[in-house]
């Protein structure tokens, strides 16, 4: 955090046309919509179910058409087997209407998601995409392709968005009543979602800051908000941690107070990135990818992203599959631009995912970052160092 | 890569320029001539000194010893093959050619690629002449024999008899973050800066296939490697190496610096072996010390450099002179001076090139200050391990030092023009 990242936001009347013009068809393109050779899967949405006629069609042209059942907005997602990256989606299908979205897609595994009231995981379902002896290649013009990808882009930023909104509810719903071992809990898995797409939030001048300053970035006569002024107040560190000092604990209402200030500003947040203005460049997601390793080999290799609670490898993951999703969704086109290059950030990636596998993963939870030796710490940042090479060429890769 | 080619397209990946494979520029001036007789001629080395990389002997050796050092040694990665090793070498080597000609360590360098990627070249030494840079490679024991015993690159056969691990001395207060090392990079220049930046960018092309363990500046020369230069004082304000092997003394260097094929690894023969040693001086004692006492303990008067049996400072020590009291030899048995002679060691000669160290200070407040110590030697078994043993035993100055960092290295012929360094070990 702290560094002001690239600027996100394009002027808006040109970005927001590319936007309406691919929501439809999404990121790996792309028989037209309605292609009679499309594979059709319908899709029964309501409030709390996601019914999809099948849960495999051969590679190729899939036409999804989601009709919603329920009493809220909804969304489809097809995503890709990491859970995080969107092939596709059709966004804002009302109550009662249907949407379809038609994405052609190579063999592999692959989850369907309704997302009733647009926030949150939604329901998923695992989806196979079987090889039905024709290859799925990108297609369309080099401009086509990376207007895609950047659609495909907001759209996982979105998605990750919205589920850091619900996920910042049921965390502080736990702190403010007062259950801190639930919280604790809590706390690194739902940063994940803001640490996968940090780049992209601090390009929104005041959020960051309030949503993810740490004690010491903070000027005098500010005041200290947002994730790490809680962090402190469920990890209380002693007087002689806490530079002399006994620390004082927040009060209810001082609790209460502070979850307001950072429910209120998660959803910002939300509002910024759901904006129909909201549009990225090729040169935000790599930039962002590298953005994001920085962040690592700056704050979390450091042990100084989470000085109270030492969930830094948490943090660690969640940079790092933004990182991967960014360059995933970027994949085909740098493979056409400069293979050598896309397997050497792919070796990378994949060598500093196995190491940190080593420690845990979100959902088995990680040690302490205290707990890790210097020589561990210098083996991630090792690893982290040979990712950042190449991944710092991607950019010029892609807009060369 | 191909063989004398550009940076592999590995070390590319972090410094991809254009026009870089075009092969190795014809560097400096005398490329291909002894260095021996390189650094005669240039004396003394100047801001305007270059020093070729390619030659029959590595640069760095017996060449006019420059004011600054900076010192790194390198683990390589979990992971990397013998292939990728052979492949950092070259790059290494692509890229001293260049940055010891004064050049940016590609064609594109700092400012001439996009603005969409980083620079090839990390830019601080724009402007700056090559400053005599010298770049010297060595191979560390592990590099042959893992610690845990493994053969990682298949190299264990080749390992030199001569590459010994050191003993422990008496007295080593050895930290293992400044110790051992796979691989070093000895870079030495009349501008730190340009010693600096030898060392950041040969780092960053090593990322993810070795990585630094441990580094040293060292902000002045402590010792004269040819006889045009002065002899400078060490941090005891003593002066250091009067009587170091000098470049010019043929048959000394021949005899006591440089590796010879019969000498148990023909891969060998034309390179050397590099002692490093950190050693922490408690100057704050030290200058409580009179001037009696410190002179005593080196052996030497501290105003001339003159041994305490007479003369000045290129005299001879003479270790049978009686003190001018009467009471005992003038120059004590256990002064370093005595100890470290030739003459106690059964003619054994080092070529000393060490640096002066201030790194900040302790947490005591004293200046943590000493001697970086390195000397080059044909074999550690005769020279280095039989005089540190001497020292380390009895010399006087203990009471003043304590050695707190150690490695040893196989230091390679240099390369032909267009070649790399460590070819005649890969072969």
């Amino acid at each position: 955090m702290t560094v002001p990242p690239p600027a996100v936001r394009p002027l808006a009347l040109a970005s927001g046309l590319a936007v309406l013009a691919l929501a439809l068809t999404g990121c790996v393109a792309n028989a037209p919509a309605g292609s009679s050779a499309a594979t059709a899967v319908t899709v029964d949405g309501t409030d709390d179910s996601c019914r999809v006629s099948t849960t495999t069609a051969p590679s190729g042209p899939v036409t999804f058409t989601m009709t919603n059942n329920g009493s809220d907005n909804s969304e489809f997602e097809l995503l890709a087997d990491d859970g995080l990256r969107i092939i596709s989606e059709k966004e804002n299908i009302g109550p009662g209407t249907t949407g379809s979205m038609t994405v052609s897609v190579p063999a592999g595994d692959y989850y369907t998601a309704c997302v009733p009231g647009l926030v949150g995981e939604g329901v998923r379902a695992a989806f196979t995409v079987t090889d039905s002896g024709t290859t799925v290649e990108a297609t369309g013009t080099e401009k086509q392709q990376i207007d895609a990808a950047a659609t495909a882009y907001v759209g996982y930023v979105e998605d990750q968005t919205g589920q850091l909104v619900t996920a910042t509810d049921e965390f502080l719903a736990a702190y403010t009543s007062g259950d801190d071992e639930k919280a604790r809990n809590l706390y690194p898995l739902a940063r994940a979602h803001y640490e996968r797409i940090e780049p992209v939030a601090e390009s929104f001048g005041d959020l960051d800051p309030e949503i993810d300053f740490r004690e010491a970035d903070v000027e005098p006569g500010t005041e200290w908000t947002g994730w790490h002024r809680i962090e402190k107040d469920l990890w209380q560190p002693t007087a002689a941690e806490n530079g002399g000092a006994a620390y004082v604990p927040l009060t209810p209402a001082e609790r209460r107070r502070f979850a307001d200030l950072l429910t209120s500003d998660t959803k910002d947040l939300l509002d910024e990135v759901t904006a129909s203005d909201f549009t990225v460049g090729i040169d935000t997601i790599a930039n962002g990818a590298v953005g994001l390793m920085d962040e690592v080999a700056t704050g979390k290799i450091t042990g100084e992203e989470e000085i109270w609670s030492h969930t830094d490898l948490y943090d660690f993951q969640g940079n790092l599959e933004g990182a991967r999703v960014a360059f995933d969704g970027v994949r085909d086109i740098v493979d056409q631009k400069d293979p050598e290059l896309a397997t050497s950030i792919d070796d990378q990636l994949t060598k500093v995912e196995t190491l940190l596998s080593g420690y845990g993963s979100l959902d088995a939870g990680y040690p302490a970052y205290t707990e890790l030796t210097d020589a561990d710490k210098k083996k991630l940042s090792d690893a982290v160092n040979a990712l950042s090479e190449p991944l710092s060429r991607l950019t010029s890769a892609l807009v060369a | 890569m191909a063989d004398g080619g550009g940076l592999s397209r590995r070390g590319l990946l972090g410094l991809v320029g254009t026009g870089v494979g075009a092969g190795v520029l014809g560097v400096g001036v005398g490329v291909g001539t002894d260095r021996a007789v390189q650094a005669h001629t240039n004396g003394s080395s100047g801001a305007s000194a270059s020093y070729p990389f390619f030659g029959r002997h590595q640069s760095g050796i017996v060449t006019a010893a420059q004011d600054r050092l900076h010192f790194a040694a390198f683990d390589v990665a979990d992971g990397t093959s013998r292939d990728d090793l052979v492949e950092l070498l070259q790059d290494w080597s692509h890229a001293a050619s260049r940055l010891t000609a004064g050049l940016d360590v590609t064609a594109t360098g700092a400012t001439g690629g996009g603005l969409a990627a980083p620079p090839d070249d990390t830019g601080e030494a724009t402007g700056l002449p090559a400053a005599g840079l010298t770049v010297t490679i060595g191979f560390g024991p592990t590099l042959f024999t893992a610690a845990d015993g493994t053969d990682r690159f298949g190299l264990a056969s080749k390992r030199p008899p001569a590459l010994v691990d050191l003993p422990h001395f008496s007295g080593d207060q050895l930290v293992a973050a400044a110790s051992g090392g796979d691989l070093c990079i000895q870079a030495c220049s009349d501008d730190p800066q340009v010693a600096v930046h030898a060392i950041r960018n040969l780092s960053r092309i090593a990322f993810g296939r070795a990585s630094l363990r441990w580094s040293q500046l060292g902000f002045g020369r402590t010792s004269s490697t040819t006889r045009a230069q002065t002899t400078p004082r060490n941090l005891f304000g003593f002066k250091d190496g009067t009587a170091n092997v000098k470049a010019e003394d043929a048959r000394a260097v021949e005899d006591g610096v440089w590796a010879a094929a019969s000498d148990g690894a023909g891969w060998m023969a034309g390179g050397s072996y590099l002692v490093a040693r950190k050693i922490r001086m408690t100057i704050e004692t030290w200058d409580h010390a009179s001037l009696g006492e410190q002179q005593t303990v080196v052996g030497r008067d501290k105003g001339e450099g003159a041994p305490l049996s007479g003369g000045t400072e290129f005299t001879a020590p003479d270790f049978t002179a009686v003190a001018s009291d009467g009471r005992g030899p003038a120059i004590a048995p256990d002064s370093h001076v005595a100890l470290a002679h030739p003459q106690n060691n059964d003619g054994a000669t080092l070529l000393r090139r060490g640096y002066d160290f201030v790194d900040g200070n302790d947490e005591l407040g004293r200046l943590n200050a000493g001697l970086f110590f390195i000397c080059f030697n044909r074999d550690p078994r005769r020279q280095y391990v039989p005089i540190q043993t001497a020292l380390s035993r009895d010399d006087r100055m203990n009471e003043y030092v304590k050695h707190v960092g150690s490695a040893v290295f196989a230091v390679p012929p240099g390369a032909s023009q267009g070649g790399w360094v460590g070819e005649t070990l890969f072969a």
